[in-house]
This record gives C-alpha cells, sequence and structure tokens, in this order.
C-alpha cells in the first residue's frame, strides 16, 4: 500500500498505532515530542491490576515500532496541520516537512498540575507528592521523605483534578482509585511498619481484577480507607503535615497528622492536543478532550475527513483500552483507504 | 516548605488598586472595637502618602453583617450597595475602598452578581431610583484598604523610623497574619495572594522586617463568624474557634498577630483575656498573652506614632511587649489619661491622631 500516515503521539496509543500501521503495509512517520518514545509509561514502575512491571509494555510497544515501515522523529512537535487535495501537508517545530494521507492523533493526556488545588500544598510542603513522585521513588527502590527518613503515616487523596467544579474537571480520570489501592500496597511492601490512609468519595473499581484489588489491600495489607475528600493541607512545627477530612461515613470532620501525603492527579487534555484541536478545528468536548464522531460506535473518527484519534486525546482509558483504541484506529484507517478506492 | 511555591501562587494572584483619589467608606464597628485603626489610616494615605481620600457623611452601613447573618435579603443588601455606589457617584470618585472585610466581600459578591446577571443589576438600579431617587456609576476600581497598604507598603517602608525586628536580637518578629473569611476566601482572585495563601498582609510584614509564621490553622476563622457570636447561644463555638488558633500558633512563638478584618482582632484579642480568665492560661512565650494589632496600627507603629494615639490602650491582650521587643518608647502613664482633649476630634484621652 503506497499511503504514508502521519502518527503524532509516541506514547502506548501513538507506538501501538505506529505498529498496527506499519504491520499492515504502510509508510509510518511516529512523531513524539519528548526525546524518548513511551509516554507516561516512562513514569511508571509498576502497572495495576497485576502490579506487573512497565518495562515488559514498553519493551512489547518498542518492539512494535522497530519495523523498516516506520520512521521515528523525536524531540520534535507538529507546528503546522494543513490539509489539501492531496491529503495533509504537515511540519514539524524543527522544520521537517511531513506529507501524509492520512493523521493519527495519539496526543495523550497531561497529568493534572497538583499545585492548582492550592490547599494541598503540592510544590510548598515538601511531603507532599504526587502518584508521579511516587512511582519515581517505587523505581528507586526508596520511600523518603525530604529529610531521608522513612515515613510511617502515609496518605492518599484520590480524584485530585477529577470530578472538580473547582478546577472545571466535571469528569472521573477513571484509573486514579485503582492507582491508589496499587500505591498503597506496595507503600505497605516497602514500609511494612507503615499506616496507610486513602482518603476517597468513591470507590471506582469499574476494571477486570480491580475491585480484588481493592480487598487485597484492605484485607491483606491493612490499608485505612476513609470516604471523605480532603479539605486541606498544612504543616507543623515538626513537619508533620497537618490534614483536614471530613468523614462521611461516620459523619464527622477529621484532623490527622501524617509524615506523607500522595496526590492522585487526574488526567486533562494534552497540551499538545489542544495546540492541535485549535490550529485545525478538531471538535473538542466539554471536558476538552477530543471528541469523536460518535461515543458508541465512530470513537476514532474526528470531524476531519482523513484524520482519526488513538487513546487518552479522547478521553481517561487504561494501557488495556488505549491499545484496543489504538488497534480499532488503525481499522478505522483501513477502512478509510478500502473506501477512497471504490 | 518550599518558599518559591508560595511565591508563584502570589504571582498569579495580582489585582489591580487604584494609585490616588480614594472615596473611603468606614466598618459599622471597628470604630467601636479599634478606634485608632481608621483614623490612622486617613493620616497615612493624606499626610504621609499625599493622596486624595474622600468621605461621605451620609454612608451607611452595608448590611453585610445582616446578609451574612441571614436577617437581611439579598436584594435589600444589593439596594443598599447601590445607594453607597449613588454617594460615591455624586461626590465624583470611581475608586471605592471599603474599611470593612465583610463590606469588601459584599461589595465584591454585588460585582460580580450583577456582571454575570444584568437583568439584577437592572432591577436594582430600579429600586434605588423608587427609593431614592438616586443613581450611580459601578466603580472603576474596588479594594480593600488593606491592599492599599500594600501597595504603597514600600513608600511607607522609606518612611519608617522602626522595623518590626527585636532590638536586641536584630531577629525579625515573628508574626502569624491573620486575613479576613471575606477577602479572598469567597473569590480568590479578587485577594493579592489568592485566598489559600494569602499575601496581602504577609507582604506587609515582610516589607516592613518581619517573618510570617505559616502555622496550621491559619486558614481557621477568627472565632467571629457571625452565626457564632452573634446568636447567643452558638458563643461557645466562637471561643472554641479562636482557641484552636491559638493552640495551634503557639509552638511557633509569634511575638504577635496581624488581621485586616473588624471582627477577627477583636475576637483574636478579647479571647485571649476570657480564655486566661476561664483558664489562666496563655498562648504566647513566657506565658504572655499574643498581641494583635490591625494593619493601620502596624503601619502607625512602623511611622514612628504614639502608640495610645493609635488606640493600643484599648486592646485587652497588653502589646507592651511588642512595643519593648521593637524598641518604642512610651509613657505608662499616658496609657489610659482621659484628661487629654483633642479639640480636631472632639475626643478624650486616645485616638488624637
Amino acid at each position: 500500500m503506497n499511503k504514508h500516515i502521519v502518527v503524532i503521539g509516541g506514547g502506548t496509543a501513538g507506538m501501538e498505532a505506529a505498529g498496527q500501521l506499519a504491520q499492515a503495509g504502510f509508510a509510518v512517520s511516529l512523531v513524539e515530542k519528548e526525546k524518548e518514545t513511551g509516554g507516561h509509561l516512562n513514569d511508571w514502575y509498576k502497572l495495576f491490576p497485576d502490579r506487573r512491571n512497565s518495562s515488559e509494555v514498553r519493551d512489547y510497544l518498542k518492539n512494535k515500532v522497530s519495523s523498516k515501515n516506520i520512521e521515528i522523529l523525536t524531540g520534535t512537535y507538529i507546528e503546522k496541520l494543513h490539509s489539501n487535495k492531496d491529503g495533509f501537508l504537515l511540519s514539524t517545530r524543527d522544520g521537517t516537512e511531513l506529507k501524509a494521507d492520512a493523521i493519527v492523533v495519539a496526543t495523550g493526556f497531561d497529568l493534572f498540575k497538583s499545585s492548582r488545588k492550592e490547599e494541598y500544598g503540592y510544590g510548598i510542603y515538601d511531603n507532599v507528592i504526587t502518584s508521579k513522585d511516587l512511582e519515581a521513588m517505587f523505581s528507586k527502590g526508596e520511600i523518603t521523605l525530604n529529610n531521608g527518613n522513612s515515613p510511617k503515616m502515609i496518605g492518599f487523596v484520590h480524584c485530585v483534578g477529577s470530578r472538580d467544579e473547582k478546577v472545571g474537571n466535571f469528569y472521573c480520570s477513571k484509573l486514579c482509585c485503582v492507582t491508589a489501592v496499587k500505591q498503597a500496597i506496595e507503600v505497605r511492601e516497602h514500609l511494612p511498619e507503615s499506616r496507610v490512609f486513602c482518603f476517597y468519595m468513591d470507590m471506582r473499581m469499574g476494571g477486570a481484577h480491580y475491585e480484588e484489588l481493592y480487598r487485597e489491600a484492605q484485607e491483606a495489607w491493612g490499608v485505612n480507607f476513609i470516604r471523605g475528600k480532603v479539605s486541606e493541607i498544612s504543616e507543623s512545627i515538626n513537619n508533620k503535615l497537618v490534614v483536614k477530612i471530613e468523614d462521611t461515613l461516620a459523619g464527622r470532620p477529621l484532623k490527622i497528622e501524617l509524615d506523607m501525603m500522595v496526590l492522585m492527579a487526574g488526567m486533562e487534555m494534552s497540551e499538545g492536543g489542544s495546540k492541535i484541536a485549535e490550529q485545525t478545528g478538531l471538535k473538542t468536548g466539554e471536558n476538552r478532550f477530543f471528541s469523536p464522531e460518535d461515543h458508541h460506535y465512530a470513537n476514532n473518527i474526528s470531524n476531519i475527513k482523513g484524520i482519526f484519534y488513538a487513546g487518552t486525546c479522547t478521553a481517561p482509558m487504561n494501557i488495556t483500552e488505549t491499545i484496543s483504541h489504538a488497534r480499532s484506529a488503525v481499522s478505522e484507517v483501513i477502512n478509510y483507504f478500502n473506501n477512497s478506492r471504490a | 516548605m518550599n518558599i518559591e511555591g508560595k511565591k508563584a501562587i502570589w504571582s498569579e494572584y495580582q489585582k489591580e488598586i487604584a494609585d490616588d483619589n480614594y472615596f473611603y467608606v468606614r466598618s459599622c464597628i471597628r470604630q467601636n472595637f479599634f478606634p485608632g485603626s481608621e483614623v490612622a489610616f486617613l493620616k497615612i494615605m493624606r499626610e504621609e502618602l499625599h493622596k486624595d481620600v474622600y468621605e461621605h457623611p451620609c454612608h451607611t452601613t452595608c448590611s453585610g453583617i445582616g446578609y451574612h447573618g441571614d436577617v437581611v435579603p439579598v436584594e435589600t443588601a444589593m439596594t443598599v450597595v447601590a445607594r453607597q455606589f449613588a454617594l460615591m457617584t455624586e461626590a465624583g470618585y470611581q475608586n471605592y475602598i471599603p474599611s470593612c472585610i465583610t463590606s469588601f466581600g459584599l461589595y465584591t459578591e454585588v460585582l460580580e452578581t450583577w456582571h454575570h446577571f444584568p437583568e439584577v443589576e437592572k432591577k436594582v438600579r430600579e429600586q434605588l431610583w423608587k427609593a431614592t431617587k438616586r443613581e450611580f456609576v459601578i466603580p472603576k476600581n474596588l479594594a480593600h484598604a488593606s491592599d492599599i497598604i500594600f501597595k504603597f507598603r514600600k513608600e511607607i517602608s522609606a518612611k519608617a523610623k522602626f522595623k518590626l525586628v527585636n532590638k536586641n536580637t536584630g531577629e525579625p518578629l515573628k508574626v502569624v497574619d491573620h486575613i479576613g473569611c471575606h477577602y479572598a476566601k469567597m473569590f480568590p482572585s479578587k485577594g493579592i495572594g489568592g485566598a489559600e495563601y494569602p499575601y496581602v498582609l504577609a507582604g506587609m510584614v515582610e516589607e516592613w522586617g518581619g517573618k510570617v509564621i505559616d502555622y496550621p490553622e491559619r486558614r481557621h476563622c477568627c472565632g467571629f463568624g457571625f452565626r457564632q457570636y452573634l446568636i447567643q447561644a452558638n458563643r461557645g463555638f466562637s471561643i472554641a474557634c479562636s482557641k484552636e488558633k491559638f493552640k495551634s500558633m503557639q509552638p511557633f512563638e509569634p511575638d504577635m498577630i496581624i488581621t485586616n478584618c473588624p471582627g477577627c482582632p477583636m475576637f483574636l484579642d478579647r479571647w485571649q483575656y476570657v480564655i486566661n480568665e476561664m483558664e489562666g492560661k496563655r498562648y504566647g512565650k513566657n506565658g504572655e498573652g499574643i498581641p494583635v494589632f490591625t494593619y493601620e496600627e502596624v503601619a502607625g507603629l512602623v511611622l514612628g506614632y504614639n502608640p495610645w494615639d493609635l488606640g493600643l490602650q484599648m486592646h485587652q491582650t497588653d502589646c507592651e511587649p511588642v512595643l519593648d521587643k521593637i524598641g518604642i518608647e512610651y509613657d505608662p502613664e499616658e496609657k489610659h489619661n482621659t484628661s487629654i482633649y483633642n479639640e480636631k476630634t472632639g475626643v478624650h484621652g486616645f485616638v488624637n491622631v
């Protein structure tokens, strides 16, 4: 097939889509803004629900894009995107021009900037960290406070930047609950003497084996789950975090001193995705993610002919869903060319 | 704690503050609680900073206390606010400065409401016309009086005779800054530094040589919280709130508290006295109380004004320990001397600013 496809974004969705397109015989250019492909997987040590090492999935994806049909452009991004009668003309920030017969947008998500929830003090109080920061600690094999000591009391705040009108995000990021459960177990594994508290609104365990993991966290690891939103975090004179929560099951306010608080940052439309949307007129929804033509049966198809979506640029998804979504995007691309020929 | 993180937030919450020509409206209650503060503000503005500040004799309550105490309906409060704006318009001013935090909160809320619901503004204009035959122009600039002192904190510093520094140790005084709830908690973008880490008082303290304490209960209400105090049965909650704050700040050994709300200095000051009477407990270092000041009083002290002219003898938690640390001289005999009469102000004994 003498067609060239540009895949924008070299994370899980982009890599899977590029690999599948190459397998189908297309010439592919994969454009990734970071120096390396892999996206958010590069920041995660182990994956839910089975806690496998993320490098296993990364290796699978790297292998997938090792085809000679794929040209990988890293450390650059699409600056201009025009359509013409022959397809699309794209130029990257470093001046490379790419012609495309079709485009797969796989710009993914950005983690919610936790400092926007000012009341939690991320960036101000040393031992308030994010789920991503904790994964980096897991990678190093040590969970430590700013002063080098091991934390004994650790909390997790769910829904940071998700289901939150105040920051303009009404939607559920879907993965933060199960990530908190996974990380809570891992903290207990690393620090058997520690006590762990998860502060949640609802436990949304809507994936295969999630509920089992949640049960394991309680029964095998003694993680405490408290239903209630954290209202504020401050710091005491001995650098403990003073946390205020409303326990909505007990129906009373709580105040607790913790050594470390982990913020489960939600997912937002990526900055790169937003720029492409502005530039091209690709439709976005109320949640600011790309809005596919139909959420049920045309979930990869955009409002511009020849441009397709793959992965979390359309909504929060886990890795399994992202890979499936990328594969269905490829299927739509193939259909598009088949129908064009007809 | 990472101060850079706070600075990043402070930089996001800046607001426009007019340079001159202010229409100043006093608080209903401050003149009874801390009578020197508003007088000191006017003196600083007019005599130190040479600004034009106008006061209208027909200004009334904004009705904010009644509104937040659930006894004045919002439509009434809006019409009262509209009348104040009409007074400003008639006087030829555009920059509105309330002395009271709750007034500032109410004015902000009313302007935001009118911005989003122009039909409400239209209705209020009709009501005002029917009731008073007055019309108004929306203020070009609305700022709380503490915003103005914040804006000119460097100019005040340049004229300062004292710094918020312990003269014996050379160390900055440790200062608790307490912000009135209605300053920015309702509309964070309207407060300098926002709602979570307000900078309006912290900026003054830093500029004048002190060091601000970040203690766990800094966001907590002072204890006034209208329904806590105005409803007599709830007064236990009021003192309990204040006590929580004192307990939380005590380990940091603060030298003083600075406030920008009418009620906060009153309750933080008076409840310390009451707790000491009830439980024999004080929260300052060495068993002393923690003196509580308004920002105008602190500005006046920095500028070298006589503490008794600022009305500091009205405080129930003695302010002398702070005066001694800074090195401000005062005559203890004059503290409660009511024989002094000021012809200009018609006041006996104090507030001769």
